[in-house]
C-alpha cells in the first residue's frame, strides 16, 4: 500500500523515469518477497506474547490480548546457566580465535610470507571438512582427560571452527592497509609497536569488529557439538531449547519466547553487522 | 622475501622494498622471525581440527563398540561395507545428496529474484533487505522448532491455520496436510531453504552491486532490452557468484543437523549422514561404524570443497588484479 502511494508520487513529482509503473510492480514483488521470509519470524515473537491457549488455537488467533506469560515461564526454567555457558564459549572462543589470527593476518597480509596463499587455502580447507568426521576422536579424548561437559572444551573447539573465517576475514582487511603509509611512518622512526597501534590498528579495527559478530554468531548457533559433549553442568542454549519442550502440555508460547530470547544477540548481533555479513560468509572472498 | 607474490588487495600496491633496511638474502632466524606470526593459528588448527580426522580414519578400520570394549580388533574395510551395505545408511548418503541439492538449488533461485529485485532502487528498500536477512540470523535450532511447533503443526500450526483462512474466504474446504508426516522431506527442505534464501541473496546482491554500471547503460543506448541485458551481461558476471554462493552453501548444508534432528528426528527416510553419525555414535555406540560414515562424509564433501577453493581462488585472483 506505501509502496503504490509511493511511486504515484514519484510519478507525479518526478516523471522522468517512464518505467515506473513496473518499477513500483517490482517494488511491490521486492516487499512481498522480504514479507514472506519474514513472516515466521512475525508470527513466532506474536506467538511469545500470547497466552498458551490462544498460541494453540485454530484459527491462528492474530489478535488475542498480549501477555509476558511466556517470557515468565522461560525465566523460570532457568534459562541463566546455559545463557552464562553461550556466553562464555562465544565470548572467549572469540577472543582466543582474535588473538590467533591477528598475528597470522598480519604475517600473510603486511608482510606476506613465503608460500602464503598456500597456507591462506590450507586455512580455508580445514574449514570444509565437517566437523562432525572428527567427533568421536574428540568425544573419547575429553573423556580420557576429563574435559567432557566443561565449557572450555566448548571454547577450543570453536576456535578451531571460526579460526579459518577470522583468518580469512582479517587478511583482506589488512591487505587494505597501504605499505606506503607504513613505510612513512617507520621512516619516521616509529617502532614496531607503535606503527601497530596509531597506523595500522585505525584502518582494521571496523573489519576486526565485524570479523569477532561473525565468530560470535557462529559459536552461539552452534548444537551439534555441544549436544554431544555437554551435559547438565555446561549445556549451551541450543542444546536446553532442544529439551525446552517438556510434555504434551501446551508450551507453544513459552517455546516462542524462549526461542526468540536465545536468538536475541544473534540477531542484535546480525543487524549490526549487516555489511560485513556476506563477507564473513564468503570467507572474504567477496567485498 | 620479498617474492613477486600479489597482495589480494591488488598487484598494483608497490611490493616493499626494503632497501638498506634487509640484506638481499635474510639470514634463517629472519625468516622464521616473519614466519612466527602464522604458527600458534597453523599449529593450533593442525591439532584441532587435522588430528581427530586421521584418528576417525584409524578407528574406522577397527570394530569397535563401546558396549563391549573388550572385542576391539583390526576388521579392514569392514564398517565401511556395513555402512554402505546397511539399507537405511545407504539411504543416508542419497538423502544427504538429495537434500543438498534441492536446498542449495531453491534458495539460490530465490535468493537471485531477490536479489535482482532488491538491486533495484525503491521505497523501504533498507527495511526490506533487512527483514530478507532475519531468516538466516534466527538461531538454526530455534529456527528448527519453530517450523516444527509455529508452522508444521497440522493442529494449531499457521500453514494450515492460514489455509483454512484461505478456503473459508472463497467457499470451499482448504486441506489440512499433516506436514511433517505426509512430506518429512520435504518439511525438511523448505526450512532450510527458508534458512538458506537469505545467503545466497546477500551473495548475489553482493555480485550485482560489483557489476560496472556503464556497460549496463552503454548496452541500453545501443537498444538492448531488459532481457538481453540479463541474459549477456548479468548473468555472466554474476556466475562466479552463483558458484559461490552453491558451494559455500552445498559445504554448510551437506553439515547440517539442526533441521533434520528437530523436525523429523532422522524418522521416515530423512536421516542425512552427521545425523547417522550422531545416531550411531551416540545411540548404537558403534566406534567403528560411526567413523566409516565420517570419513565417507569427508570424501563428499572433498570433492565439493576442491570445487570450492577453485572458485573463491578465482575470485580471489579477480579481485587482486582489480587492484
Amino acid at each position: 500500500m506505501t509502496q503504490l502511494t509511493a511511486s504515484t508520487r514519484q510519478l507525479t513529482e518526478r516523471p522522468r523515469r517512464p518505467r515506473s509503473i513496473g518499477g513500483s510492480v517490482l517494488g511491490l514483488a521486492a516487499w512481498l518477497g522480504g514479507l514472506v521470509l519474514f513472516l515466521p519470524v512475525a508470527w513466532m515473537v506474536l506467538t511469545s506474547f500470547h497466552s498458551e491457549a490462544d498460541a494453540a488455537s485454530n484459527p491462528p488467533a492474530l489478535t488475542a490480548p498480549l501477555t509476558l506469560e511466556g517470557y515468565r515461564s522461560f525465566l523460570d526454567s532457568g534459562p541463566w546457566p546455559p545463557l552464562i555457558n553461550s556466553l562464555t564459549a562465544s565470548l572467549a572462543s572469540t577472543a582466543l580465535v582474535l588473538l590467533l589470527a591477528l598475528p597470522a593476518a598480519y604475517a600473510l597480509a603486511i608482510r606476506p610470507v613465503k608460500g602464503w596463499r598456500d597456507a591462506l587455502f590450507f586455512f580455508l580447507s580445514t574449514k570444509m571438512l565437517p566437523i562432525v568426521a572428527g567427533l568421536l576422536p574428540i568425544y573419547l579424548f575429553a573423556r580420557n582427560v576429563g574435559l567432557l561437559d566443561n565449557v572450555w572444551l566448548l571454547v577450543l573447539l570453536y576456535t578451531s571452527m571460526n579460526l579459518p573465517i577470522a583468518v580469512w576475514m582479517l587478511q583482506s582487511f589488512l591487505a587494505e592497509v597501504p605499505v606506503s603509509v607504513i613505510e612513512a611512518a617507520q621512516l619516521d622512526g616509529a617502532r614496531l609497536p607503535v606503527v601497530l597501534g596509531r597506523v595500522i590498528a585505525p584502518i582494521v579495527l571496523p573489519g576486526v569488529a565485524a570479523t569477532a559478530l561473525i565468530c560470535f554468531i557462529f559459536s552461539w548457533n552452534e548444537l551439534l557439538l555441544a549436544r554431544v559433549l555437554t551435559g547438565v553442568v555446561a549445556e549451551t542454549a541450543p542444546v536446553f531449547l532442544t529439551r525446552f519442550i517438556t510434555s504434551q502440555g501446551l508450551f507453544l508460547a513459552q517455546l516462542s519466547a524462549a526461542a526468540v530470547a536465545i536468538s536475541l544477540p544473534v540477531l542484535a548481533a546480525g543487524f549490526a553487522a549487516q555489511d560485513k555479513l556476506v563477507q564473513g560468509l564468503s570467507l572474504g572472498a567477496v567485498k | 622475501m620479498t617474492t613477486t607474490t600479489e597482495s589480494p588487495a591488488g598487484s598494483s600496491r608497490p611490493r616493499p622494498a626494503r632497501s638498506g633496511q634487509a640484506p638481499r638474502r635474510p639470514g634463517r632466524a629472519r625468516a622464521w622471525a616473519t614466519r612466527a606470526p602464522l604458527l600458534p593459528a597453523l599449529v593450533f588448527l593442525i591439532l584441532v581440527t587435522q588430528l581427530p580426522f586421521a584418528a576417525t580414519l584409524v578407528i574406522s578400520l577397527f570394530e569397535w563398540n563401546a558396549l563391549y570394549p573388550e572385542d576391539r580388533a583390526f576388521t579392514g574395510l569392514d564398517n565401511y561395507e556395513s555402512v554402505l551395505g546397511e539399507s537405511s545408511l545407504r539411504g543416508a548418503v542419497f538423502t544427504t545428496a538429495l537434500l543438498t541439492a534441492t536446498v542449495v538449488i531453491v534458495s539460490l533461485l530465490l535468493g537471485l529474484a531477490l536479489a535482482l529485485l532488491l538491486d533495484r532502487r525503491f521505497r523501504g528498500r533498507g527495511l526490506v533487505r533487512t527483514m530478507a536477512i532475519t531468516p538466516f540470523l534466527v538461531v538454526p535450532v530455534a529456527a528448527a522448532l519453530m517450523w516444527k511447533h509455529l508452522l508444521f503443526n497440522p493442529e494449531y500450526g499457521l500453514l494450515n491455520g492460514l489455509l483454512g483462512k484461505f478456503g473459508d474466504l472463497f467457499g470451499f474446504t482448504a486441506p489440512q496436510p499433516d506436514w511433517i508426516s505426509d512430506m518429512p522431506l520435504l518439511a525438511v527442505e523448505i526450512s532450510l531453504i527458508w534458512q538458506w534464501t537469505p545467503f545466497m541473496m546477500l551473495i548475489l546482491l553482493a555480485g550485482l552491486q560489483s557489476r560496472p554500471a556503464e556497460l549496463a547503460e552503454a548496452a541500453r543506448i545501443d537498444g538492448a532490452g531488459d532481457w538481453q541485458i540479463f541474459r549477456h551481461l548479468t548473468l555472466p558476471h554474476l556466475r562466479r557468484y552463483l558458484e559461490l554462493g552453491a558451494l559455500l552453501g552445498s559445504i554448510y548444508v551437506v553439515q547440517n543437523f539442526e533441521a533434520v534432528y528437530t523436525l523429523t528426528g532422522g524418522a521416515l527416510d530423512t536421516a542425512n549422514l552427521p545425523f547417522v553419525i550422531y545416531r550411531e555414535f551416540y545411540r548404537a555406540q558403534d566406534y567403528g561404524v560411526a567413523s566409516a560414515a565420517g570419513v565417507l562424509v569427508v570424501i563428499g564433501s572433498l570433492a565439493i570443497a576442491v570445487l570450492a577453493l577453485r572458485v573463491v581462488s578465482s575470485l580471489f585472483r579477480e579481485e587482486g588484479s582489480r587492484g
